[in-house]
């Protein structure tokens, strides 16, 4: 009996997860351009996507920010994870609540507030203050991934590595960083997939001469259900999910 | 020795930099900004005012709030009410299987929420797959309107927010060590008794991260109710994208940001006392 409410309960559960994504994907390949009714398969909608130059000029936009934002994000932010976890410096309490303050303060504000500074700076909003932005709040996500696997090994290890007369760079980049690579390529990763999928953060922040994919499917979405909006949506939930499987393996690796 | 001293300081002020000027700075703007008079040229002219702090209790203001937070409130209950019994099945699950069911979670956490009310979108339009369904079942004569109503709002906060919810109370529960409950048992405790007693009280660190992880952004989600909300259907996010895009003002978008900030604050003032509290009472 309690094993039975718990099989439906989970099953509710996934079902109400998935259906939604799992209706978008099979309306993607379905043939009728109004209806729900199923009128037979097609690619039509993934082939007009590639004809339509708009929409891969800004997932080219959007491919490029998410790439050059998760680099620099995953730099700073395993340099940061390292710094917090091996030197005690002066506001290094402050730091580490910005941080978590940055995971947890609102998207809206956050995009109000980069707004406000780069209009204050006399910066056009474009490329760079989406850059800039997209950097942000990638930056809290690398340095809890990274800074997760650096408490678990043995500070022991640094300390030989002193005494033998390495240097800090040379501790951090010869001994530190081939231990935690798996946590630094999910942190990128992971970058990668919010940078991509970022919406409220990035209405504030881009320019009108520089449009990004999630803001053109908010546009499309607002005028109506369209095929091609199914297909591009398909799209970018594969991809995050190939990212998201991959980063979790990269995380998982080390419990065995 | 030189050497090792720029590379520690170079990192240091690096993130140091980054935070300050991209986080704090801001942040302060905000508040500066939010007790500045407006200014039809320059956004704000240099002079104190506390107008758009009286001004948001305005009761054609103070409405859009309330109603904001009683849907933030609504759906932080929603999704408890769903994703307690549901992280507590998970967990209970065997380790072979879980792997895979807990990464069917964490993929929608990860997903862009934009794609995920999309979808709900084409569920529940007039000519929807749910309508359709209804209709050839013979539950409804025509379509229902779900879409553009309320309880459309709700779902689409539920569906983007449950995984919020799910992962953190799945992480205690997870860790729930099973021989208490057996313990528990033992000296004679009802289900209820071990539920309330024992189970609710070590899970509390779970359900309070939920809940602020649910509560925060659901205020902010300002397409939500853009795609699937009525004409009156608004949150604090859409309230303050308003104020910057449409209106253009900057002060009275900020005394509305400053808001979101003090509920963020005192939420997690609240959690980090309670685990003050938990972490003393569990491990004296």
């Amino acid at each position: 009996m309690k094993r039975w409410v718990g099989i439906s309960w989970l099953t509710a559960v996934y079902a109400f997860l998935y259906i939604p994504l799992v209706t978008l994907m099979v309306y993607s390949f379905n043939q009728a351009r109004f209806t729900t009714v199923w009128k037979g398969f097609t690619f039509k909608w993934y082939i007009r996507l590639m004809g339509n130059q708009q929409l891969l000029d800004s997932f080219f936009n959007s491919l490029t920010v998410a790439l050059v934002a998760s680099v620099i994000a995953t730099v700073i932010g395993t340099l940061g994870a390292f710094v917090v976890s091996h030197y005690r410096f002066a506001g290094r309490k402050i730091f580490f609540g910005l941080i978590y303050s940055v995971m947890m303060s609102p998207d809206i504000v956050m995009g109000i507030s980069l707004l406000m500074l780069f209009v204050l700076m006399g910066m056009e909003t474009g490329f760079m203050t989406l850059l800039l932005a997209h950097v942000t709040f990638c930056l809290p996500f690398v340095m809890v991934t990274v800074h997760a696997r650096i408490r678990g090994f043995d500070s022991m290890v640094v300390d030989a590595a002193r005494d033998l007369g390495a240097g800090e760079f040379q501790i951090f980049y010869r001994i530190i960083l081939p231990m935690i690579l798996p946590a630094v390529l999910a942190g990128w990763l992971l970058s990668f997939t919010l940078s991509l999928d970022d919406v409220i953060i990035s209405f504030f922040v881009t320019g009108p001469e520089f449009e990004i994919l999630p803001l053109k499917i908010y546009s499309m979405v607002r005028l109506g259900v369209k095929p091609e909006v199914n297909a591009l949506c398909s799209i970018l939930f594969l991809l995050t999910l190939a990212a998201v499987t991959t980063a979790h393996f990269l995380t998982k690796e080390r419990e065995k | 020795m030189n050497e090792n001293k720029g590379f520690k300081n170079t990192a240091i002020t690096v993130n140091m930099l980054w935070i300050f000027l991209f986080v704090l700075v801001p942040n302060l703007i905000v508040v500066v900004i939010s007790f500045l008079e407006r200014d039809p040229v320059g956004f704000f002219r240099w002079e104190p005012t506390i107008s758009h702090y009286i001004n948001l209790f305005d009761p054609v203001n103070a409405r859009v709030f309330t109603h904001s937070l009683t849907y933030s409130f609504g759906t932080t209950l929603l999704t408890l009410a769903v994703g307690y019994p549901f992280a507590w099945f998970l967990s209970r699950v065997g380790r072979r299987r879980r792997p895979l069911m807990l990464m069917m979670v964490i993929v929608p956490f990860w997903t862009s929420s934009l794609i995920r009310t999309y979808a709900l979108v084409i569920l529940m339009k007039a000519n929807g797959v749910i309508n359709s369904l209804l209709v050839t079942l013979g539950l409804a004569k025509g379509p229902v309107s779900i879409l553009y109503t309320d309880v459309a709002v709700y779902v689409g906060l539920v569906y983007s927010l449950l995984p919020f919810m799910i992962l953190p109370l799945y992480a205690v529960l997870e860790k729930l060590d099973s021989r208490l409950l057996e313990a528990a048992c033992d000296l004679g405790a009802t289900h209820l008794q071990v539920f309330a007693r024992v189970v609710l009280p070590l899970s509390l660190p779970g359900v309070m991260a939920g809940s602020i992880m649910v509560f925060l952004p659901s205020m902010g989600l300002f397409y939500i109710p853009d795609l699937l909300g009525g004409a009156k259907s608004m949150l604090v996010g859409n309230f303050i994208k308003n104020q910057f895009l449409t209106s253009g003002n900057w002060p009275f978008g900020s005394a509305a940001s400053v808001f979101l900030i003090l509920v963020m604050v005192s939420m997690m003032a609240v959690y980090l006392l309670v685990m003050k509290r938990f972490n003393r009472s569990v491990m004296p």
